[in-house]
């Protein structure tokens, strides 16, 4: 056996999806920014919120584009490379998915072309509305999935006739155990991701002494909402835990790095866990910590990776790690929202260098965190597809060959790797034009828009931006 | 719900469900194809205007038809995806490629040449693709006990590319048709020019593809010549189609030339349903073979049944805002 099929299926899915993963988490928070930006505006009249709101939209139109064409690919995937898993669980999955495309899809879909294109051609009104239905859309679409998702974590509401599932109860089977936790954690990374890319640009910008008023209001408003949001995220991330400990507590063992059934578990902050010695090979960390959060008392027991036959194990070190870096970067959050507050006085959150550029940095920090919190879910959850149901081999499909896999996954990466760059440099791009400036003539306090001549908001952007500034 | 067959109802609602997808992501598509071919820069950021708005929606029917059928299906969903295995790869790839070069074109400059190949490329390879998946399932797919058995090439043969030759020259008729809708000037009259051109090729594809299907096939055979008498109406139909839309072209009824360009895809379609049926996996499974248990298809019956004419509604809408002709150096964005 030269390539294994289920592995190299494993790597191309995580890969796929990973890079699918990312696009929605952005465009879920932004387009709610988005919404709240023109809801303003038609509130207000105040024209700052419809520039800023153009400005976001460019940027919410490239992400989004690509978050469409990998998520079409991820409709394919499971067909392609999963077959006998789509077999078995499709009276479940199939409805799911359907209805996550004619609620959700249909929806962003058919109010995005007025979102981006009708700026002109639609009242203010009607295209905030058109806004908050692709907002809604986002957030429609991330309960479908979640809740697929949340099934194969932790199914019930079904029964297993002729190697096929069958639904019997749909409430049971939609709202598992592991959902309100994964829901609500998810939204919430949805909003710190839009949330600190906001805070970001707007840093960039502050820097460079572009818009400064403009910027200092998004800055603001968002690093209140990130006041509230960041420890919120942790605390939810907390209850989330304490769910997977009671259903998956394998999971939780490897998220600890915690071998052996016992009390008095510390909180390691750094090991190198080794799966042939059962052991971790050297530990740092808090005495009793973890005893602590996942029991909140010193002598709780906690449950170690002995409770599941070793070839049950999930792969410490990965999800060990991943873990870390997740809370890691929580903190952070945290860290940067409060130090926002503390920089009010004197409005020095717009002024302060080394707060602005760290701003800058933290952009990547939500995407970080995501990322590594999916790997924590689902590596956690190896080997099985469908815990405790279904492992990986069953679930692959039976006709593929390594070369096949091999190819497309190689296909993948190449065509992703395209758009990623050209996604990124477009983005760079739209950000250093900054807000259109053919905006910036029409006075601040025009509270019935006219009616613009078409061309003149396109000018700088048709033209080329190159021409423009830089 | 032992009163109406509910797989009847899914096989109608997947079968309007793929038309919708043929119609609506045909002509965008098709605008992708000729993309190369357009007089100058100025046409084609009018192409590619007329139809901005719209393609994200128009690819919605295309998940619609995966997800559905896994919901009423999944048996084709599992060996239909699995025997294209590098087909679907190569329509994917197809699909991302031109789906991004609508955001990316409108914000480059010098690379703008680049994204116009990614258009062209990406819309020409998906076509082809679509199109040698229509030829690979005339064909039928080798399986044992519901799962695939054949090769990863086997999708590819003289017929598939022959289709898929087929959809690359229909889909561009498509789109020559709605752009001599939503043009004016040297594009329109560009556009015009190309219709009776494609519709000589779209006809003798057809001629082929006809003569050749009842050989692969002895059922097929006899379902057209043996007992089922009243469907060459729809050849019969086809063909008056195209008779319209050259006559429509000529005399610059650009409606009447689009919708019946939509009414040739239709009944080709139909022709091809009729040739098949019962059979949705064919040589082996009916479409009963394929079915989900009925619960599922009955819970997602309700929502679909609620939910699609509010879909079709704001879509209509959508149409409506973007009504009307593009003119150049409209852009958008
Ligand atoms: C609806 C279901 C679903 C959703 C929403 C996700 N996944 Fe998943 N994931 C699966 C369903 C799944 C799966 C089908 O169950 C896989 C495929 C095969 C497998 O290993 O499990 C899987 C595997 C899988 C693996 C490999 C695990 C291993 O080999 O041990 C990784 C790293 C991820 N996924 C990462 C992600 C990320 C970053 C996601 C963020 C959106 C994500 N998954 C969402
Ligand atoms: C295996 C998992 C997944 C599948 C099969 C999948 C499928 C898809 C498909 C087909 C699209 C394109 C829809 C269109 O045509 O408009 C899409 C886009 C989207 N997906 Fe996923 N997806 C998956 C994972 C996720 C996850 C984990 C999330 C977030 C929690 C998510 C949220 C979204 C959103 C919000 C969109 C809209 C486009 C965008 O915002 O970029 N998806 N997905
Ligand atoms: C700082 C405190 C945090 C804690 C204690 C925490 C806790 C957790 C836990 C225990 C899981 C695994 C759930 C499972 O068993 O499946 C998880 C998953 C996840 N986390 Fe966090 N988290 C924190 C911060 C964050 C932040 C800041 C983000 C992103 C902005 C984030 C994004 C995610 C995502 C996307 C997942 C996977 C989806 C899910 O299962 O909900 N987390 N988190």
């Amino acid at each position: 056996m030269a390539l294994d099929p289920i592995l190299l299926s494993r790597l191309q899915f995580a890969f796929v999806v990973s890079f699918h993963a990312i696009f929605p988490v952005f465009t879920i928070g932004l387009a709610s920014y988005v919404a709240v930006l023109q809801g303003l505006y038609v509130a207000t009249g105040n024209s700052v919120w419809d520039r800023l709101g153009y400005f976001w939209t460019k940027i919410f139109a490239v992400v989004f584009g690509i978050g469409v064409v990998s998520g079409i690919v991820m409709a394919f995937q499971f067909g392609t490379n999963w077959s006998n898993f789509v077999q078995f669980a499709a009276n479940l999955i199939g409805p799911l998915l359907s209805y996550e495309v004619v609620t959700a899809f249909f929806l962003e879909a058919g109010f995005l072309g007025v979102l981006l294109f009708g700026r002109n051609k639609v009242s203010p009104s009607v295209h905030f509305f058109a806004a908050l239905m692709v907002a809604v859309g986002t957030f429609v679409s991330a309960f479908w999935i979640l809740v697929s998702n949340s099934w194969m974590q932790t199914p019930q509401g079904f029964e297993v006739r002729e190697g096929v599932m069958h639904v019997t109860s749909w409430m049971e089977a939609m709202f598992t155990p592991s959902f309100p936790y994964r829901f609500m954690h998810m939204a919430m990374a949805a909003f710190l991701t839009g949330g600190f890319v906001v805070c970001g640009v707007s840093a960039w910008f502050l820097l460079r002494n572009r818009d400064v008023e403009v910027h200092k209001r998004a800055l603001s408003m968002t690093l209140w909402l990130l006041l509230i949001l960041t420890p919120l995220q942790a605390w939810i991330g907390d209850e989330h835990g304490l769910n997977t400990l009671e259903h998956q507590p394998a999971k939780v063992a490897a998220m600890e790095g915690n071998w052996e059934t016992q009390s008095n578990v510390p909180l390691l902050l750094f090991a190198l866990p080794d799966r042939d010695l059962q052991a971790n090979r050297m530990e740092i960390g808090i005495p009793n910590g973890a005893s602590l959060i996942l029991r909140h008392d010193a002598d709780g027991v906690v449950p170690g990776l002995d409770q599941v036959p070793e070839d049950e194990q999930p792969p410490v070190w990965m999800v060990f790690y991943s873990f870390r870096v997740m809370v890691a970067m929580g903190l952070l959050m945290i860290f940067f929202a409060v130090a926002g507050l503390a920089l009010r006085r004197g409005e020095r959150y717009a002024t302060s260098r080394w707060f602005l550029r760290g701003l800058q940095g933290m952009s990547l920090a939500p995407f970080l965190a995501v990322l590594a919190g999916w790997y924590v879910t689902e590596i956690g959850r190896s080997p099985w597809l469908v815990f405790g149901v279904m492992d990986y081999a069953d679930a692959v499909t039976p006709s593929l060959t390594g070369g096949m896999v091999l190819a497309t996954l190689i296909g993948y990466i190449a065509v992703y790797a395209v758009i990623f760059y050209a996604g990124v440099y477009y983005l760079f791009k739209v950000i250093r034009q900054g807000l259109d400036d053919s905006h910036a003539n029409q006075g601040i306090e025009d509270s019935d828009r006219p009616a613009r001549p078409f061309s003149a908001t396109h000018v700088p952007f048709d033209g080329g931006i190159d021409s423009a500034r830089s | 719900m032992e009163m109406f067959d509910l797989s009847l109802i899914w096989a109608v609602i997947i079968a309007v469900g793929v038309i919708m997808y043929v119609l609506m992501d045909g002509f965008d598509l098709g605008l992708g194809i000729l993309f190369p071919f357009a007089p100058d820069e100025d046409s084609r950021d009018v192409m590619m205007n007329s139809v901005a708005p719209v393609w994200d929606g128009n690819e919605t029917w295309l998940v619609l038809g995966g997800a559905g059928l896994i919901g009423a299906f999944p048996l084709v969903y599992t060996i239909l995806l699995p025997a294209l295995y590098l087909g679907v790869f190569l329509l994917l790839a197809g699909l991302i490629f031109r789906g991004v070069a609508f955001e990316f074109r409108f914000k480059s400059h010098r690379s703008k040449s680049f994204w116009n190949w990614a258009f062209a490329g990406g819309s020409f390879v998906a076509t082809f693709a679509q199109g040698c998946v229509v030829g690979a399932y005339i064909q039928g797919f080798e399986t044992a006990d519901g799962v695939y058995t054949g090769g990863a090439f086997d999708w590819l043969t003289p017929f598939s590319v022959l289709t898929g030759v087929g959809m690359v020259i229909g889909y561009s008729l498509l789109g020559a048709t709605w752009l001599v809708l939503k043009s004016e000037g040297h594009v329109r009259e560009w556009a015009r020019g190309l219709v009776p051109k494609l519709l000589i090729g779209v006809l003798v594809i057809f001629a082929i593809v006809s003569l050749w299907t009842p050989l692969i096939d002895q059922g097929v055979y006899e379902r057209w010549f043996d007992n089922l008498q009243v469907i060459w109406v729809l050849p019969f139909a086809t063909l008056l189609c195209a008779l319209g839309i050259f006559l429509g072209n000529r005399h610059g009824r650009e409606g009447s030339a689009f919708l019946l360009t939509l009414g040739l895809f239709i009944f080709t379609y139909l022709g091809l349903i009729v040739s098949r049926w019962p059979y949705v996996v064919p040589p082996q499974y009916t479409l009963w073979d394929a079915a989900s248990a009925p619960e599922s298809q009955f819970f997602l019956l309700i929502g679909v049944l609620f939910v699609l004419p509010i879909v079709l509604t704001y879509t209509a809408w959508t149409y409506w805002v973007f009504r009307g002709k593009v003119r150049v150096g409209e852009g958008y964005h």
